[in-house]
């Protein structure tokens, strides 16, 4: 072995022979790092990938809602998965403004998404975390929230008020 | 033949085949210098800490199910049923918070004595980010104790993502596996937290360690004698040789004194305090929330309350990346020079305000003065001086709309703006009136929540907040008190 080595060296069928064999095996290896990373890469990115349908979701009757009032609904997400458990609804406020006009917050702070509470006395919307407040139709009071809260789209059929299923806002 | 030579001959065998103590045993017994002492000890210590987390991570693994539906129930049972599942809880609780502080420590004290220096450059990367991956754990670790303040910590991450330009909403989508909370997002964070950062680390741990034995454990710095890559490494093979000792045991009982004392604080305080109680269930149509993240992040729930609004989508999104430059470029920028404490005031400095930094903003993460406080009650007739009539009445305004929630009287309601205790004293009828009207230096505008009424006797009210001195004291006492 020692031997032939230098002596293979020298030889430059042999060298060029393993110059080729190098690059064979590392291509082989990039290709089998490939095989293996496209469908796992695949896998991780389908959130992104495969969107969720939007669906409209019905929150109650017209009537069960008074002018001039917001309250907390709840609805299913568009296609939750078997094992969602609690997680499969997403919580919205819904307010009358009037006979035919419903509008519906997120609950997500538009600072960095923590549930506002609606205090109904003081007519305002305040975040637990870094005291984001809001009016009552969502536009900013106060603390560091960039923007107004967002807007479900929501619409009244047949008797029922619904709400588009959405993804949690973000800027 | 004797049991012992028996025994003896029976290890050669096997040392004979395995080759482990003639491969192991000079790894440890590489020289080390002697005067290394008790501040060398924190390095091993965090590996010891990480050691205990993946021993009962893996334990905690067999009860605990990473179902976005059931992992709230699988913890009620590790924590309340479960032969010995609090104390288990514990001690990864514990073990977490060991190793974030003692992986600072160690960066502290490896910065300080500039031990980053040539041509220990790498081993200060490998470890810069093995105290990132120890971060990522420590965060995605806080979100599988799947409960309310989980999931909500799991949006408030995502959507500091999102702040990233351009791909951010892909990234926050990415983070919460979907659009929204739901199924998948559990599972995700499972399989990060339990197989991806875990294999990091113990990849950048090997590197790590290997590099610490090929280059040597850092001389303590002398004053007057700075690095200079042309001649540090034999110098340093020089003093190796007059003055070194083994690793093994030389150096290392210390390792195994501080790393039994740090065991022994995490099983205590797993035992006697015990894991954090769950919240409630992780629902996210449940918004009676008050999330916060563990103690190891609160100084950045801070950051994120305190930073001027305009400047916070560039603080969170640009702060991380350069913190994250600067750890890699510092070995390479601060290769050669001084080394002792005593010739980088600038060093010292830079540690010292930073922690200063970082623990003021810790206490008021812990104070949270700009959350509103919810829990604050009705202020009681004692402190209100009356129970009936217009002041009374809005003393009972100031709770239902909210004043109280922010404002602070005789000790009573939240921190977000300013104390009224003595608010009469300071503002007049027609200021507090406009004032609570328009609102103004981040009070909201109170002009269509009240009614006229309801508005003056609010006012009424707060012109009786006068003096902080209990209004059952008669006035000679209080003019006796005020003199003071």
């Amino acid at each position: 072995m020692h031997d032939s080595e230098p002596l293979a060296e020298r030889d430059p069928v042999e060298a060029t022979r393993r110059e080729f064999l190098s690059m064979v095996s590392v291509i082989c290896g990039a290709a089998i790092a490939a095989i293996i990373a496209v469908p796992c890469v695949g896998f991780l990115l389908s959130p992104l990938i495969r969107r969720a349908p939007r669906l409209w979701r019905s929150v109650g009757p017209v009537n069960n809602f008074q002018v001039g009032q917001t309250v907390e609904v709840s609805f299913l997400d568009s296609s939750p998965l078997a094992w969602a458990g609690v997680t499969a609804k997403t919580a919205a406020w819904l307010r009358r403004e009037t006979e035919t006009e419903f509008i519906a917050f997120s609950v997500n702070c538009t600072h960095l998404g923590c549930p506002v509470r609606w205090l109904p006395h003081a007519d305002l919307f305040m975040c637990p975390c870094h005291g984001g407040v809001y009016y009552k139709d969502g536009q900013v009071a106060a603390g560091p929230p960039p923007h107004p809260l967002v807007r479900y789209p929501v619409q009244v059929y047949n008797g029922e008020v619904r709400i588009l299923t959405s993804p949690i806002p973000t800027v | 033949m004797s049991i012992k030579s028996k025994t003896k001959r029976c290890l050669e065998v096997i040392e004979d085949r395995l080759g482990l103590a003639a491969w192991l045993g000079p790894i440890m017994r590489h020289p080390v210098p002697r005067a290394t002492g008790w501040k060398y000890v924190f390095g091993s210590a965090t590996l010891i800490a990480f050691v205990l987390q993946v021993v009962t991570g893996v334990i905690l693994a067999t009860a605990y199910v990473p179902s976005t539906s059931q992992a709230y129930s699988s913890l009620q049972f590790i924590t309340h049923d479960a032969f010995l599942g609090n104390v288990l809880r514990g001690l990864h609780y514990f073990g977490a918070g060991a190793m974030v502080l003692l992986i600072g420590i160690h960066t502290i004290r490896v910065f300080l004595m500039g031990a980053y220096k040539f041509p220990r450059e790498v081993n200060w990367l490998s470890g810069s980010i093995l105290m990132v991956l120890t971060l990522g754990m420590a965060f995605t670790g806080q979100l599988l104790r799947w409960d309310q303040t989980a999931l909500w910590s799991v949006v408030v991450g995502a959507e500091q993502a999102a702040r990233v330009p351009w791909i951010g909403t892909a990234i926050a989508h990415f983070v919460m596996a979907g659009d929204t909370i739901g199924g998948a997002t559990l599972s995700r964070f499972f399989a990060l937290h339990v197989f991806i950062l875990p294999a990091g680390l113990f990849l950048f741990i090997a590197i790590h360690l290997y590099l610490v034995v090929k280059h040597g454990i850092s001389e303590p710095p002398v004053p007057g004698h700075p690095v200079d890559p042309k001649t540090y490494r034999k110098e340093y093979e020089e003093l190796l040789r007059r003055d070194g000792v083994p690793f093994w045991p030389d150096a290392a009982w210390r390792d195994a004194i501080f790393g039994l004392l740090v065991v022994v604080v995490i099983a205590i305080l797993a035992i006697v305090i015990g894991p954090p109680e769950l919240g409630r269930i992780p629902d996210p149509t449940i918004l009676n929330a008050y999330p916060r993240p563990d103690w190891y992040f609160l100084w950045y729930f801070s950051v994120l309350a305190l930073s001027p609004h305009k400047l916070e989508p560039f603080i969170v999104v640009l702060g991380p990346t350069l913190f994250g430059l600067l750890l890699f470029v510092l070995p390479f920028a601060g290769s050669k020079g001084e080394r002792a404490p005593s010739r980088r005031p600038w060093a010292v400095g830079s540690v010292i305000i930073v922690l200063i930094i970082m623990w003021t903003l810790w206490w008021e993460g812990k104070r949270a003065p700009w959350s509103p406080d919810f829990t604050a009650q009705p202020l009681s007739a004692a402190v209100v001086g009356t129970s009936t009539g217009p002041v009374a009445q809005g003393a009972l305004l100031f709770h239902q709309k909210g004043c109280e929630y922010c404002h602070r009287i005789d000790g009573s309601g939240g921190r977000r703006g300013p104390d009224l205790s003595t608010v009469g004293e300071r503002l007049t009828k027609v200021e507090m009136t406009i004032r609570i009207l328009n609102g103004g230096f981040n009070m909201p505008g109170f002009a269509t929540a009240l009614k006229p009424g309801e508005l003056d006797d609010i006012v009424a009210f707060l012109e009786t907040r006068k003096g902080a001195v209990p209004r059952s004291v008669s006035n000679s006492e209080t003019g006796a008190l005020q003199k003071h």
